[in-house]
């Protein structure tokens, strides 16, 4: 039987083998460089400190809208699960916000706050933020009247309650809303920096966009891919193995 | 002690629950029979503080201990945890006494899910107990157990009980369960429901 590593690295190196395949038929590295082809620029820009930085400036971006997206998504949705009447006012909000395209969201934050740092976090918050509510709202009506009662009736206080009693059973939702948050949130924020920023991935993807540069732009895409597989699996799944440790006990 | 005192309760448009009056003392058990639908759960209910939406008054005491139909533990905590996260105040070595108590104490490390229908009920009742509550209340705790598990669950509970002294409130439809556990025995029947000392009884 295979292992848990095996099988992604296995299913990564096709992907790669695909690429090489897929360079030697194009025969033009201006259109697609072979990928050993760019490990050498991409030292040069780990060495440079260039790639580092502008990766930190996006990972930072990341973190805040994450956080800043989920904290409000758990709130809302909590509040739209539970009690009805908010609910049915606030729907029609969520459904126009998710209808919204990003793209749309982002200029009119630029517009009304300015090219700035707040205005790039505000932006994808937004876009994110409905996202979370909708998930989070599901789990919040499935969760059990009975548990509540036994809560209620032995007079749990309101932190282990929520800490015991309500997270773990929105805990599937929460890890669903943070799995696709964080994929669609790096993706949004490659578009505000690359429209409005002067750092960060998406103002070098836009830069070489612009030299014509196919190498460099893969080069900082990849590396973030990277990044993001790494929080994946270093942090997402086994906080999501832990949290689930009672189901398959 | 605790007093009831329910002139009225409903669901909508729909009367559940007439005039209900009762006093429970301490040490005393007072079991209510009647038949599946009739609104004893809904009584247990308010009784317990957790529906407020009738007409009339429930005095109860601060510590309410309940033992619901279902185990209803936190199944992604341990056992030992499912007591100690219920209450506070609960050392681990107390915790652990209880459970072996109701005769899980191998278990105190396992989660709900890895336990037996019955055991799960015993940690139900260790939770219940280790509280020291002055108010249980207990709804149909025994339905849906095979006759053996639900002879030694009601032997259990009756240890318990005469162990702890609080004044319990006690739900079932079976009278043989009503008979062992009750010092009293009163029925909820009629549309709207009303309480009634159970026919037959000596006084």
């Amino acid at each position: 039987m295979l292992g848990r590593l095996a099988v992604p690295a296995i299913s990564l190196s096709g992907l790669l083998l695909l690429w090489v395949i897929a360079a030697a038929l194009t025969a033009d590295p201006q259109i697609l460089p072979q990928p050993f082809a760019l490990v050498g620029p991409w030292l040069a820009e780990t060495r440079s400190g260039a790639l580092p930085h502008h990766l930190g400036q996006t990972l930072v971006r990341v973190i805040w809208a994450f956080c800043l997206a989920m904290s409000l998504g758990l709130i809302l949705g909590l509040l739209m699960g539970r009690f009805e009447r908010l609910n049915r006012w606030l729907d029609p909000w969520l459904v126009v916000f998710l209808n919204l395209p990003a793209l749309v969201l982002i200029v009119l934050c630029y517009l009304w706050i300015g090219l700035n740092e707040t205005a790039a976090i505000v932006a994808v918050t937004l876009n994110k933020v409905p996202n979370v509510t909708v998930t989070i709202r599901e789990g919040a009506r499935a969760l059990s009247g009975d548990l509540d009662a036994m809560a209620r009736v032995y007079r749990m206080s309101g932190w282990a309650r929520l800490r015991h009693v309500l997270l773990p059973q929105l805990a599937p939702f929460v890890a669903a809303a943070a799995r696709g948050g964080v994929a669609v949130i790096w993706k949004i924020i490659l578009v505000v920096e690359f429209l409005g920023r002067s750092n960060g991935i998406g103002f070098k993807i836009h830069l070489y966009f612009q030299l014509f540069d196919v190498g460099m732009v893969l080069i900082y895409a990849l590396s973030f891919i990277v990044v993001m597989l790494a929080v994946e699996w270093l942090i997402l799944q086994p906080w999501e193995r832990r949290a689930r440790r009672w189901r398959t006990a | 002690m605790i007093r009831v005192d329910i002139r009225a309760k409903s669901f909508g448009d729909t009367p559940v629950l007439g005039r209900v009056a009762l006093e429970v003392a301490k040490g005393e058990t007072v079991a209510i029979i009647g038949p599946s639908g009739i609104g004893k759960t809904t009584l247990l209910r308010i009784v317990a503080g957790l529906d407020d939406r009738f007409e009339g008054t429930v005095e109860r005491p601060g510590r309410i201990a309940m033992v619901f139909q279902e185990p209803t533990l936190l199944p992604w905590r341990s056992v030992l945890q499912n007591l100690t996260l219920v209450h506070p105040g609960l050392t681990r070595r107390a915790a652990r006494d209880m459970l072996a108590r109701v005769g899980i104490g191998d278990k105190a490390h396992a989660f709900p899910g890895q336990l037996s229908l019955g055991q799960q009920r015993r940690l139900a009742l260790a939770r219940a107990f280790a509280g020291h509550s002055e108010l249980l209340i207990m709804d149909e705790p025994f339905v849906s157990l095979d006759p053996a598990t639900a002879e030694t669950m009601l032997a259990l509970t009756e240890r318990l009980i005469a162990e702890e002294r609080p004044a319990t409130l006690f739900v079932t439809h079976s009278r043989a369960e009503a008979e062992r556990l009750g010092t009293r025995i009163l029925d909820l029947a009629g549309r709207p429901a009303i309480l009634s000392p159970a026919q037959g009884q000596d006084i």
